[in-house]
């Protein structure tokens, strides 16, 4: 007769290890194998960040450490919460955000709309769309660079074509009202294939019966996308919009190869700021509160739209 | 002690101390900018680790990252470097800091005299504080900011012929910051050989350093002081001084009316593209690159021609260059001290300048045959009499990142007036100031 699973690793354990654990309850098994992991995650974590609150009411400075550290209260969150500079930091960022989530959701759930469309050569397209995501962000800065360049870049030339405008006559990266359009178009050529993606899956996992009884029931295509398809796409949406949404708050490496956060400050989102306060200028302890408040903003964002999340998917 | 064993025990302490370096071979590591003259250090380098029978290795980093790079090595402690040539504005976080051994102990054993070299180079990338004789550094590489152009198209006829008409003066090396911008204008998006070519390369770069280092070749001549009183930290009517809001004016002026389209964020590399590509009749870099510019096949050799940056209410010059400085944190200071020592001797410093190297000793600097030795040699003499440096304070990064962010939000942002831009950068500095307690 078979043995079970179960019976074979008991007999399978050593001696010395089987009476070890023999008089362990299930909770306390269950603590050696989450154990490590909550350490782990203290470690990375948590630690962490108590200790980057700790230093955020501090003047410490990392490349000082043996100057004397004091405690200056809240004199770090009120200096950055009323400071102009990162306010206009802070809404190039909104800025950024709001057209590169706008863009990629309308551009990438219309591309996964058509995508899902049964037609020959259906999987090289999907593919080819993809490529930009896979590239590094650096990559894509770089050469972009070369095509926003105004007496050489193809861009220039393409809009040219178009408006009969002289290519060197407009820069798309040195000019303070097109430079923050720049780098939402650079992003969204980027990141759409990730939003069509995550649409795609939700298009897919519509049964195709709700569609047959909607044709039964002689709903017109119009009504079956925005009764139908919409609604069941809606968290798929969602999530790719959270993703997005989080990752663009943080961007970093694509602006900066693309801009440097210029001109002057223009493109100079939080995240290139931040770096700037915490790694060039050394001010560990402002930078320190300047992450704080970057983390609460985005925590305290993400928490509501994940409830909202979850009342569109229990609909 | 027996005068035989006596005899054997002074001849091996004698030994070590003579040789104790080569018996024991070190692998050193020497950091710097990744640019022309670190490839001429790895060359002279040779002949010291023949001679001491260490091994040099080299880290060069590309030079928007240097800073970074290096002062987190320095922060962090590590010994990735032994021997450091740092850039001038460092010397008083690596002094302050502990990141750099002092050597006054050092050059004074082994008789190396810091008034060998120019003074200049001495005050600028050795010592702190400024003006003291306590010494971190060893002036290493002399540099300032200067400019060149196409000599080529300044003896064409057509050209000067042109420029005579419009502007009522011959066309030569611009004698004054005005007449260099007036140069600029006159070449810019003239077609040339069939080619529509520009002005000048001037510096814009956001990132580093590369707008303060621009505008300031044109602050320094005007007249600009960081304070009214030196070591008073009183920047109110020095650093927004009517000259200086000139001079910030005049910088963006440049940038508008005489520079190639999408010069937006430039720095030495764009300067010698836009050069070397015949896009421009004149650019600003830093003298490191003369040997290399003056070796072009395209546009080197008779095309080019260097100048000093031309004076205007007085003359000034942009300090760049660099001391080599011995890392606190290395585990082989002594053979690395041993380096300093080998590239003081004069001869090494000769080849150094032979090499392409810019040798700030005296005996190189103020030998007869230096001016005639290269075609810039005599500008970099004249430029490094009236050299200007931006704060050396350990709080340097901080009053750099904030000149780069009103000037370039002022001058190629174009937002608000150069009185403004002037006005914020001290509010910044005196943040920065009062952080460190001097305010």
């Amino acid at each position: 007769m078979t043995q079970a699973p179960i019976t074979r690793a008991a007999e399978a354990t050593p001696l010395p290890v089987a009476r070890k654990i023999r008089g362990l309850s299930d909770r306390a098994i269950a603590w050696i194998f989450v154990g490590p992991t909550i350490f782990l995650l203290l470690a990375i974590n948590i630690f962490p960040l108590i200790w980057t609150i700790n230093l955020s009411f501090t003047n410490f400075r990392a490349n000082r450490p043996n100057r004397e550290v004091e405690y200056v209260g809240l004199r770090n969150y009120e200096r950055i919460l009323t400071d102009t500079d990162i306010w206009l930091n802070m809404q190039a960022t909104a800025h950024f955000l709001f057209w590169t989530i706008l863009l990629q959701v309308l551009i990438g759930f219309t591309l996964a709309y058509l995508i899902n469309k049964k037609f020959k050569g259906n999987d090289l397209w999907t593919t080819i769309i993809v490529l930009p995501m896979m590239l590094s962000p650096a990559v894509v800065g770089n050469f972009w660079k070369f095509l926003y360049q105004p007496q050489i870049g193809l861009f220039n030339y393409i809009v040219a074509f178009f408006t009969g405008k002289d290519p060197s006559s407009f820069e798309m990266l040195g000019q303070v009202n097109l430079a923050p359009w720049s780098i939402v178009i650079v992003d969204t050529w980027m990141w759409t294939p990730f939003v069509m993606l995550i649409c795609l899956a939700g298009l897919r996992s519509i049964p195709d019966y709700i569609y047959e009884a909607a044709e039964i029931d002689r709903a017109s295509k119009w009504r079956q996308f925005w009764t139908i398809t919409v609604p069941m796409v809606m968290p798929f949406l969602m999530l790719a919009v959270l993703f997005r949404g989080i990752e663009n708050f943080k961007m970093f490496d694509l602006v900066v190869q693309l801009t440097g956060g210029g001109p002057g400050s223009t493109t100079e989102l939080t995240s290139i700021n931040l770096k700037r306060e915490a790694f060039e200028k050394w001010r560990t302890g402002y930078a320190s509160a300047y992450a704080i408040i970057l983390f609460v903003t985005v925590f305290g964002l993400a928490s509501i739209y994940v409830k909202a999340l979850n009342k569109v998917k229990e609909r | 002690m027996t005068y035989s064993k006596l005899t054997a025990v002074s001849a091996l302490s004698l030994a070590a101390a003579g040789f104790g370096a080569s018996a024991h071979a070190e692998d050193l590591t020497l950091c710097w900018a990744a640019w022309d003259p670190a490839n001429a250090l790895v060359e002279l380098s040779k002949e010291f680790e023949e001679q001491s029978g260490h091994t040099m290795n080299f880290e060069f980093i590309p030079w928007p990252n240097f800073a970074d790079r290096m002062l987190n090595e320095l922060n962090s402690g590590g010994n990735l470097c032994d021997l450091l040539i740092g850039d001038s504005q460092w010397i008083g976080g690596g002094a302050e800091n502990g990141h750099y051994v002092k050597l006054n102990d050092f050059f004074d054993a082994e008789g190396i005299s810091m008034g060998d070299f120019a003074d200049a180079t001495v005050y600028a990338y050795s010592t702190w504080p400024k003006g003291s004789e306590n010494y971190y550094a060893l002036p290493a590489m002399g540099d300032a900011n200067g400019w060149f152009y196409r000599k080529d198209w300044f003896e064409r006829e057509d050209i000067r012929a042109a420029f005579k008409e419009e502007t009522g003066r011959e066309l030569g090396e611009p004698q004054t910051q005005k007449e260099l911008l007036e140069i600029a204008q006159f070449f810019q998006e003239r077609e040339i050989d069939g080619q529509t070519v520009y002005g000048a390369a001037i510096f814009t770069e956001r990132g580093s350093e590369g707008i303060t280092m621009g505008v300031t070749g044109a602050l320094y001549p005007w007249g600009f002081k960081y304070e009214n009183t030196p070591g008073s930290y009183d920047m109110e009517g020095a650093v927004n001084s009517p000259e200086a809001v000139e001079a910030l004016e005049f910088y963006k002026e440049f940038y508008e009316t005489a520079t190639p389209p999408g010069y937006t964020n430039s720095y030495m590399g764009e300067s010698l593209d836009a050069f070397k590509s015949g896009q421009v009749a004149m650019a600003m870099n830093w003298f490191a690159f003369f040997p290399g510019l003056y070796a072009d096949p395209n546009t080197g050799g008779d095309k080019i021609d260097f100048f000093v940056n031309p004076p205007q209410n007085q003359a000034g010059s942009t300090l760049g260059g660099q001391g080599i400085s011995v890392v606190a944190y290395s585990d082989k200071q002594d053979a690395a001290l041993e380096y300093i020592k080998w590239f003081a001797q004069p001869d090494v410093q000769q080849k150094w300048w032979d090499l392409g190297g810019y040798s700030a000793h005296k005996a190189v600097l103020e030998s007869p045959e230096f001016v005639d030795s290269a075609p810039f040699a005599g500008d970099f003499l004249e430029a490094m009499n009236d050299v200007q440096d931006f704060w050396q304070e350990p709080a340097y990064a901080e009053l750099l990142l904030a000149m780069q962010k009103r000037v370039h939000d002022y001058v190629v942002a174009d937002q608000g007036t150069a009185k403004e831009a002037l006005d914020k950068l001290i509010e910044d500095w005196t943040e920065t100031f009062e952080d460190e307690g001097k305010l």
